[in-house]
């Protein structure tokens, strides 16, 4: 008991006593990590940003250089300004760029991306603490922003051919134009921010995060599925139903938004209400409000309900009688 | 028979790592030149010494022993002198009075060794022999099993569980008893039924260990009224309420105890002690050890006696290999890290893991992203990054809103967080608060 064993390598003994690490349990950890996590977002938007390359051409390669690098040199700064540790390799300034180029119409110039992206990370992200802190999606932040401030260009809207365009559900508010056909909004042939138009290509990164487990997959389904039910209820006609549910950002909003974790409900019933408030909220503005597009909005107030809905939600304790 | 689907709600998968010992049959260990023995190894009021340095004490002479109903009561595990009675380190982090036999190499077995027979017994003598015998719960906890098994007048109890979940990680202990000593494990859940006057028992396996559910189910009659249930393998599943709630449904709530929803659950290393009690009459002094890890020459399931140091085992599964980095009394999920190995084997110690240096990372600590998937995992279901949070910031008030006291310091929500933080860690730490501030007031 000398605090000696023997090293079966050179026949001899060792002291052990300073070599041994000592810390509480559990000593094992998964694999799971925060980059890793924003890397699985990343490579599920992959399809929209191809997509939104083959239809918007330069524009879109343009506007996801411009927010991507402008999201990592602010985040840069502002950690080194506020003397944090600089943490732009966890990816997620990353995503916070790539969605908010997604989120902007094709021809929009490249200081208000450069806007948006210092809106978001500074405002929304660092003022309130940084990852995990924010009380609202950072991107649909900085897009409300940029359509209070430049309202013009945020819905000058293009068609992939670059001829402007109304949005269809632009067509369907204002009961003028003709609208799409269907196969065209589900494959992205359509006008629309640049990310927002192809649900087939978002529906594939949305599935890839359920499958990963990066998502609660009740948010997206319940989302959309509330968004059909109110509509309908709302008088919205079956025909018109798939517009709604194709068009105006809301696959790109209930998948890739409505999901950002620190801006939504951790509890699992706290998640089940948010997303049934972000589909009433999106119906609403829909088809009673002044807007054409619902999406945005409805999730920013669901984002700022999300502590009180989080506090009214908290699970029962294994055990616990009520 | 069901097919392995029992299981609690929560918990994660936690890689096995069993590979390793789970094919290794149980070999002796060299018994050692000096036992190191704990007067203090369970849950309990510590045990008075009842030898005296100098004299001779043979395997199984009963050396310490308290006047307290909680306690568990101690034996010599070799035959040989009490050189000493001191203050000495434990695998729990604590110290303890020792008392020190020198091996005089006989191996000659105290007189009142005697094998009895269950249908001579009483349930009165069954406890009694059980408290006697110095068992206390083998699963780790080392809660004194004659405790357990002395049910208040106003409780009923009508199922026992014996627990061979071994959800943690590496240890293979349970797994090769099961294999190994089935009629055993099966002969003291008959007693324990008969000590209780209870009719359903089970025992609950894992579905990574079928070959034991074969053995086990060759060891049970049909009259025995002994059922194998299989669990889904998950960890937490071998936790108290986890087993519990998979197999009969019933949720045992905060503080309380599973008597309370009518369960009785052990350990199948404790039911194979309290056979070796009666059929052998074996107290308590020696355990199967799993020595395991990546950091072992040879990893092995030794039957250790109690009170031989870490050192020993070590020496005897091969040596470390490579530089050891952290070296666990139990499983890589609530074991506890030795800063010595001069710490001695005890009733709880289920298992020595080392994990080699370049196993121990030493991950940064991230900002917590709320992706909630500690919620998802933890067994108890409480909110681990809201209790962490308030834990880190010595709110002990808030801290015990959000109901920490549930916690069962499984770790799970530790091992599944992608920021790496110490959620269980300061839940832990924070729930020792709590009860010093309600002591208080």
């Amino acid at each position: 008991m000398d605090g000696k064993v023997m090293d079966p390598a050179n026949n001899d003994t060792v002291v052990l006593d300073d070599m041994l690490i000592v810390s509480l349990s559990p000593h094992i950890k998964s694999d799971e990590s925060v980059k890793r996590t924003m890397l699985d977002v990343i490579i599920a938007l992959v399809p929209a940003m191809i997509g939104s390359v083959y239809f918007f051409g330069f524009d879109a390669i343009r506007l996801l250089l411009v927010t991507v690098i402008a999201a990592l040199i602010f985040e840069f700064g502002i950690q080194k300004l506020f003397k944090k540790p600089v943490r732009i390799m966890d990816l997620s300034a990353v995503v916070t760029g790539i969605l908010l180029a997604l989120n902007l119409p094709a021809g929009t110039p490249w200081w208000v991306a450069v806007f948006g992206a210092a809106f978001a990370i500074i405002i929304v992200k660092e003022f309130f603490g940084g990852i995990g802190q924010n009380f609202m999606n950072p991107a649909l932040g900085a897009r409300a922003a940029l359509v209070a401030s430049w309202p013009g260009i945020m819905t000058a809207y293009t068609n992939p051919d670059g001829i402007s365009a109304a949005t269809p559900l632009g067509i369907l508010k204002a009961g003028e134009g003709s609208l799409p056909a269907i196969q065209r909004m589900v494959f992205g042939d359509i006008g629309g921010v640049i990310g927002e138009t192809s649900a087939i290509l978002l529906l594939i990164g949305g599935l890839y995060l359920i499958i990963r487990n990066v998502i609660d997959w009740k948010i997206p389904v319940i989302y959309i599925a509330t968004t059909a039910v109110v509509l309908t209820l709302l008088g919205v006609e079956s025909s018109n139903l798939m517009f709604h549910i194709l068009g105006g950002g809301l696959i790109l909003g209930a998948f890739f938004m409505a999901t950002d974790y620190a801006s939504s409900p951790v509890t699992p019933k706290g998640r089940i209400i948010f997303a049934v408030g972000c589909g009433l909220l999106t119906a609403l503005i829909r088809v009673k409000g002044g807007l054409p597009e619902g999406v945005s909005y409805a999730i920013l107030i669901m984002n700022v309900a999300t502590p009180l809905i989080e506090k009214l939600t908290r699970p029962k304790v294994f055990g616990e009688v009520k | 028979m069901n097919q392995g689907k029992l299981t609690f709600k929560g918990g994660v998968h936690v890689p096995e790592y069993k590979e390793l010992a789970e094919s290794k049959s149980i070999e002796v260990a060299e018994s050692p030149q000096f036992a190191y023995i704990p007067l203090h190894q369970h849950i309990g009021a510590p045990c008075d010494p009842v030898v005296n340095v100098g004299d001779r004490v043979t395997i199984g002479q009963k050396i310490g022993e308290s006047g307290a109903f909680v306690s568990g009561t101690v034996h010599a595990s070799i035959a040989g002198t009490v050189k000493e009675i001191k203050m000495m380190y434990t695998p729990t982090g604590g110290k303890a009075k020792c008392i020190v036999i020198e091996n005089d190499g006989t191996d000659e077995m105290h007189e009142s060794i005697k094998g009895k027979s269950l249908d001579d017994l009483s349930p009165q003598e069954i406890i009694g022999l059980v408290k006697e015998s110095g068992i206390t719960g083998m699963g780790g906890a080392s809660f004194p099993a004659h405790v357990k098994f002395s049910i208040p007048e106003d409780k009923k109890i009508d199922t026992i569980i014996l627990n061979g979940a071994e959800c943690e990680p590496y240890l293979t202990g349970d797994h090769r008893l099961m294999l190994e000593e089935p009629e055993a494990i099966v002969f003291g859940l008959k007693a324990i039924k008969k000590a209780l006057g209870v009719e359903k028992a089970y025992i609950g396996i894992e579905n990574n260990k079928m070959d034991a559910v074969e053995a086990v189910q060759k060891a049970i009659s049909p009259e025995d009224g002994i059922e194998v249930a299989v669990l889904q393998t998950k960890y937490p599943q071998g936790a108290e309420k986890s087993i519990i709630y998979a197999i009969t449904g019933r949720s045992v709530g905060t503080g309380a105890l599973p008597l309370e929803v009518g369960v009785v659950v052990s350990n199948v290393a404790t039911s194979k002690a309290i056979a070796d009690a009666i059929q052998h009459g074996k107290p308590v002094y020696e355990r199967v050890v799993t020595v395991t890890g990546r950091g072992i020459v040879e990893p092995k399931n030794l039957m250790v006696r109690i009170g031989t140091p870490f050192s020993e085992l070590i020496r005897q599964s091969g040596g470390f290999k490579g530089k050891p980095g952290k070296v666990i009394s139990g499983g890589p999920m609530m074991g506890i890290a030795q800063f010595t190995l001069d710490v001695p084997v005890i009733k709880g110690s289920g298992g020595i893991l080392v994990l080699p240096e370049e196993e121990v990372k030493e991950e940064p600590v991230l900002p917590c992203i709320k992706c909630g998937k500690c919620l998802d995992v933890c067994p108890s279901r409480l909110q681990p990054l809201f209790i962490s949070a308030y834990a880190l910031k010595n709110d002990v008030e808030k801290a015990d809103s959000y109901s920490a006291m549930a916690c069962v310091e499984c770790g799970a929500c530790s091992f599944i967080c992608p920021a790496k933080r110490p959620l269980s860690e300061s839940i832990r730490n924070i729930k020792k608060e709590i009860i010093a501030k309600r002591k208080k007031s």
